[in-house]
């Protein structure tokens, strides 16, 4: 007989929520046994490769495929043509608009689809790609939304109506032949009144520059066409695998039950991996045609130039004040630039995603925002790259215009900041631009991370540093970055949150075995986020079944329960409440399994760790485990066989995690340099799951937002041509830039959450990008500097010192 | 494309042997017709390092490397390190200290850390971030893999010592 386990071992044991369970993905992940879409190998499989215009906005002449079909080795080249009598030379897009699948009479950025190429092998594809032959007709080219907003040039013929007449969009009127939409949000009139009543009023345009989320791994897919049996399988880098299926059947007639989705390993998603690409459709109708399983995996510059861009948003501030510092208004005209297709992967409801979080972390009475969308000859997408709709946008924004606010109040911003917050008993809060915040508690964050980084000590060390720089002694200077962001993650409520009309829930489905152990199978997809280990700690907490007797398995749509992925840092607030509520079934139904088993009413006994104990007497008792084989083996009277459950939540609120964090850096005046001394993290993602994946998302979210913040752009010249297409131009730190973190949380749960967790992915990232910016920004703060754009590069930082006359 | 070349080299200990067009990159012979699938590709022009093997004792990115150029090489990938009975030293450290999310980066990232670590057998905290820096990591802001190559660094010379 074993020695009776205490309480406290008997938790241990389960590895639940809390724990630093080490990941359960690693054993393969380091062995080189992923699984990822290009290891994909079907017999019989052809290659895919397109054919793109080298031009960002041209007429296609024509095309001539004749060389390129001569080759030997290659089976196909489809064009428009082809697709058009299918009716799938054109497909919706998840913004409400349509998007070219092969380029249809015209091109409207650098890299747009004109052709797709079959053949046996990758390098047969691209001898192929070289040798069609098409004949473009240069148009003018518009980069920049403003001056599309102005020129009578149209980029979207097939959008005008009759005798130059504009129809509505998908978000309503437009207001020129290259605006999308408007979408307004708050009180217009009284935040003007507002502003022109203030004592001070700070204004600026804060430009957020284009980017892109380039994950290590880039997209592709493998179809592959059952003839015989008329099913469909398509392996792909998707994030929202169900999502995909139904779009599939809906432009491809196929009905949803022949086709499986399946989301391999995924090498990095950041949102790249949301959105449906041509890519996709040319190989499901490729390996319809030809009978045979087809690959496509775009290279990096394809990526880079053609798949899902994020950002792009001229935000123009005004925010308004009292003398003292309270802050009484917020106005904000953001343009939005989309590219030639507007193919944003927001909520329907949402066409700036959720820019109206733009409040930030402060009690804002009276607020406006406004986003105009613009079409542009740029690549089509933006995504949210590692952050939830729009909200790097907004917490960049706020976080900027609170700092140059700081400068135009003479006011310390750690200060500014302080009067400002959201006060804990004022949580849930509503709003001026109508988001409910769950709970919060901004003070306590914002004292201990300064007192952690001894905040006052630094500003009197940068005023030392400011006064040796004037006398001569240093060439560099100190900015401390400060940020305190709110996220708004976990879409979404099925009342407002939905994408192409499939509503925002998600879902968990648990079978327990007989011996038990069980399988928990979800409508998420991880892409390096460690849910088979999280999910399984969530789950041991919840039924009482080792975390290691639990195998999760996510992103094969024949065997996963329907929910609309992951992203927007959505998994742990919508599947992992899922998979809390369907813990919660299993146990309501252990739990009268137990009551039968030791032959007392079901209210006598109460869970206790991984067992039923009966109340007051905790030596009778059945465990999780024998519950599990009783399931299967007793007739029990009134109870059904087997313990299975699946729970579809749909979340009645978002999520608002939240942060503040410290940066410290030097900087060259001379070169540009920069040198972060030191970086100060502290989250509140409310329930902390598993503490060590925590630690290494803010790693990671905190590293993805030191590139942006400091070099990383999809920058195009006044032609359309992208300059930043491959590795050698778009930035990606390496170990040799990136500092160490230190990190640290508070714990303030969500209170509508069964877990009272919060979700942390992309906090980093969303508060990161602002604090590195704000560095930059106020290291320049003594010398007269309000504001300067991103990224913030070597050669970037060296022109706003030479501006303010530094270099003398 | 004509002319196909004899190629033999040793991969992970085994004998290979083909024909392939000398413009086949080493990335595809491993991934394609060796089925050694470890090895990704990330970037195609030597900047991500997730192709990374050891070709006669340096470290290569094989995403640039003509399968002709490899004639007669010797080529270890992350399949040639550890086995599932017995983990190589980094192979467990990156367990331990959480140092891979997706995944993707890290057969290139231990490859290298394998070589960098016989190169250097007691690095620095610098010296490991610059001897890295030839391999990209997207997820995991590189802090748990430095600690992860500091970790098995140490391991490995307690574990020499205890030998000698």
């Amino acid at each position: 007989m074993n020695k009776e386990l205490t309480r406290e071992e008997r938790t241990d044991a389960l590895g639940g929520m809390g724990c630093k369970r080490k990941r359960v993905e690693d054993a393969r992940f380091t062995q080189g046994k992923g699984n990822y879409v290009d290891d994909i190998k079907l017999p019989g499989m052809l290659h895919g490769d397109f054919v793109r215009s080298p031009y960002a906005h041209a007429k296609v002449v024509s095309i001539n495929t004749d060389a390129a079909m001569a080759l030997d080795g290659v089976v196909a080249v489809l064009t428009a043509a082809d697709l058009a009598p299918l009716g799938l030379h054109w497909m919706p897009t998840l913004a409400g608009d349509k998007q070219m699948v092969l380029a249809d009479g015209k091109v409207l950025f650098q890299g747009q689809e004109v052709a797709y190429v079959v053949a046996k092998d990758r390098y047969i594809a691209a001898d192929a790609v070289e040798l069609v032959e098409v004949e473009y007709e240069e148009l003018p080219v518009l980069t920049d939304p403003f001056a599309a907003m102005e020129s009578d040039v149209v980029l979207r013929e097939d959008l005008m109506g009759e005798g130059g007449a504009l129809p509505d969009g998908a978000h309503g009127p437009r207001k020129h032949h290259n605006h999308i939409f408007t979408w307004e949000v708050g009180e217009k009139e009284a935040t003007q009144q507002v502003l022109d009543e203030a004592d001070v009023v700070a204004e600026e345009m804060v430009y957020y520059h284009r980017t892109h989320p380039c994950p290590l791994e880039t997209c592709g897919c493998v179809a592959s066409m059952d003839k015989v049996n008329g099913k469909l399988t398509l392996h792909g880098t998707f994030q929202a695998p169900h999502a995909i299926r139904t779009v599939v059947s809906l432009i491809s007639g196929i009905e949803e039950h022949n086709i499986r989705v399946i989301s391999p390993d995924i090498g990095g998603g950041f949102g790249n991996k949301v959105g449906a690409y041509p890519g996709y459709v040319c190989s499901v109708v490729a390996s319809i045609v030809t009978g045979v399983p087809v690959k496509w995996v775009e290279d990096r510059m394809e990526n880079l130039m053609t798949t899902a861009f994020a950002r792009d948003y001229h935000m123009h501030g005004k925010i308004s004040a009292t003398k003292e510092g309270k802050i009484t208004g917020l106005w904000c005209h953001t343009t939005a630039d989309h590219g030639g297709f507007d193919a944003c992967a927001d909520p329907t409801k949402f066409p700036a995603g959720f820019m109206n979080i733009c409040t930030g972390s402060y009690d804002i009475p009276t607020a406006y925002l406004a986003v105009d969308g613009v079409y542009t000859n740029k690549a089509p997408g933006g995504v949210s790259y590692r952050c939830s709709f729009r909200v790097t946008e907004a917490a960049y924004f706020i976080e900027r215009m609170v700092e140059i606010l700081a400068i135009e109040l003479n006011m310390d911003a750690a200060e500014l900041r302080r009067i400002n917050f959201i006060k804990k008993d004022q949580f849930p809060y509503q709003s001026a631009l109508g988001w409910e915040y769950d709970s919060g508690d901004y003070h306590t964050a914002w004292d201990k991370a300064l007192k952690a980084v001894d905040y006052d000590g630094l500003r009197a060390e940068q005023a030392q540093r400011v006064e040796d720089f004037k006398a001569g002694k240093t060439r560099k200077l100190m900015g401390i970055g400060l940020t305190h962001f709110t996220e708004i993650v976990g879409a979404g409520p099925v009342k407002n949150c939905d994408i192409l009309g499939l509503g925002m829930f998600d879902s968990c489905e648990i079978r327990i075995h007989p011996t038990g152990s069980a399988i928990a199978r979800l409508g998420t997809i991880s892409q390096g986020q460690g849910h088979a280990t999280t999910f399984a700690q969530i789950l041991a907490t919840e039924i009482g079944l080792p975390a290691d007797s639990i195998t999760i398995e996510e992103g094969d749509t024949d065997t996963a329960p329907y929910g609309l992925g992951t992203y927007g840092s959505r998994s742990t607030p919508v599947a992992g409440a899922a998979t809390a509520m369907a813990g919660r079934k299993i146990r309501a139904k252990a739990q009268m399994i137990a009551a039968y088993l030791l032959e007392v009413h079901d209210d006598d006994v109460e869970f206790d760790v991984d067992r039923f104990v009966v109340k007051g007497a905790p030596e009778k008792f059945k465990t999780m485990k024998e519950i599990a084989f009783a399931a299967y083996n007793q007739a029990i009277p009134g109870i059904e066989p087997g313990l299975e459950a699946v729970s579809y939540y749909d979340p009645p609120n978002m999520t608002y995690p939240f942060g503040a964090y410290v940066c410290v850096m030097d900087i060259d005046v001379d070169t540009g340099v920069t040198d972060i001394r030191r970086f100060y993290a502290l989250d509140d993602c409310g329930t902390r799951i598993n503490p060590m994946i925590i630690e290494g998302q803010v790693h990671g979210g905190l590293t993805e937002a030191l590139a942006v913040a400091l070099g990383q752009e999809i920058a195009y010249d006044d032609m359309g041509n992208v300059k930043t297409g491959t590795l050698m131009d778009f930035f990606l730190p390496t170990a040799w830039e990136v500092p160490n973190y230190e990190t640290d949380h508070t714990v303030t749960p969500s209170p509508h959450h069964p877990i009272g967790a919060k979700g942390v992915g992309e906090s980093p990232h969303v508060g990161g990008v602002p604090c590195f910016s704000n560095a930059v920004n106020d290291a320049f703060r003594a010398f007269g500097l309000r504001h300067t754009h991103m990224p913030h590069d070597h050669w970037r930082i060296w022109k706003t010192a030479n501006e303010l006359g530094l270099h003398g | 494309m004509s002319g196909k070349k004899h190629i033999t080299m040793t991969v992970n200990g085994e004998a290979q042997e083909f024909l392939a067009e000398p413009r086949e990159l080493l990335i595809h012979t491993l991934r394609e017709r060796l089925n050694i699938t470890g090895p990704h590709i990330g970037c195609e022009t030597s900047h991500c390092g997730a192709c990374t093997v050891t070709l006669d004792g340096k470290s290569v990115k094989s995403c640039t490397v003509f399968v002709a150029q490899a004639d007669g090489a010797d080529i270890t990938t992350i399949e040639g390190l550890g086995n599932p009975d017995s983990l190589h030293v980094l192979q467990e450290a990156f367990k331990e200290h959480h140092g891979l999310q997706c995944g993707f980066c890290t057969p290139g990232m231990i490859t290298r850390a394998s070589k960098l670590l016989e190169e250097n057998p007691s690095p620095t905290e610098e010296e490991v971030r610059f001897g890295m820096a030839g391999n990209i990591c997207r997820c995991t802001g590189y802090q748990n893999i430095v600690k992860s190559i500091l970790a098995a660094a140490t391991e490995m010379n307690a574990a020499k010592e205890a030998a000698e």
